[in-house]
């Protein structure tokens, strides 16, 4: 009938000795993750789209397909 | 995809489904009368004994007795009429306690609280009736969403057609809409198909 006395002080200092450390890896992970799985490939992405850009192919291209209002396709 | 069920109209099928929602209320409501009923024994605690009142209202201007895993000592204790016997126990509480057996301990506990609290974190089961609930309740929701659709809503605008759609695509790849990691990027342009 005897019980351990439970524990009455420190509660605080306790759940964040362990949940800190799991929140600042989570975190870091986190932030380190989406750097190289978003933001390095879309930098690559935009680095080769514009390589070899041209723009007066691409606006030709448009022009052709009548997109635009202030020139008409070189047919008319 | 899913304007095409939306099309279909109400048929047979569906009224098995009703049987089956009809049958899990039944349940339900079963589920709810026994959680009602255990937590009568608790809403019983806090009826006056001997009070002899015809009505079940409870004289809230006296304290009750209120148990809960957050106020360790309520105001009153369990019970008030002792017998005889519990006198006689209450007596020799007022000694050293190392003097009392075990089933004495239990029994002045008893007198003074309901349940223990092991009793009272115990796990009730309520979140199967919860769930049940809210899947119940989104399936019939479901039901009068397809109903809307067969016999309320008006024709869709034109905008929705394949046709429409498939111009629509055509037009924002000529715009080069998306040309780096969006819709376009996605298109050959040389080949004229999709990568």
């Amino acid at each position: 009938m005897s019980l351990q006395k439970p524990v009455m002080r420190g509660l605080l200092a306790r759940r964040l000795r362990f949940h800190l450390p799991i929140a600042i890896a989570i975190g870091l992970t986190s932030a380190v993750s989406f750097k190289y799985m978003v933001t390095e490939p879309r930098k690559r992405a935009y680095a080769e789209y514009y390589k070899h850009y041209d723009v007066n192919k691409e606006f030709n291209a448009m022009r052709e397909a009548g997109v635009f209002e202030s020139v008409q396709p070189t047919g008319k | 995809m899913l304007l095409e069920i939306f099309n279909t109209k109400f048929s047979q099928p569906h009224l098995k489904m009703l049987h089956l929602t009809a049958m899990r209320v039944g349940s339900l409501l079963a589920r709810r009368a026994t959680t009602a009923l255990t937590s009568s024994s608790a809403r019983m605690a806090t009826h006056g004994h001997g009070t002899g009142e015809l009505s079940e209202t409870v004289d809230m201007s006296q304290p009750t007795y209120w148990e809960s895993v957050i106020v360790p000592l309520p105001d009153i204790p369990y019970k008030n009429e002792l017998t005889a016997a519990d006198k006689s126990l209450k007596q020799k509480e007022k000694g050293p306690w190392s003097q009392l057996t075990k089933e004495e301990k239990i029994a002045l506990y008893r007198l003074m609280f309901c349940r223990t609290y092991p009793e009272m974190r115990r796990p009730t089961g309520e979140w199967k009736t919860v769930m049940g609930g809210i899947l119940f309740f989104l399936g019939f929701t479901g039901l009068v969403v397809w109903w809307q659709r067969a016999y309320v809503y008006p024709t869709p605008p034109r905008s929705f057609d394949e046709e429409w759609q498939a111009k629509q695509v055509k037009r924002m790849l000529d715009m080069r809409i998306g040309p780096i990691e969006g819709l376009s990027s996605k298109w050959d342009y040389e080949k004229g198909r999709w990568k």
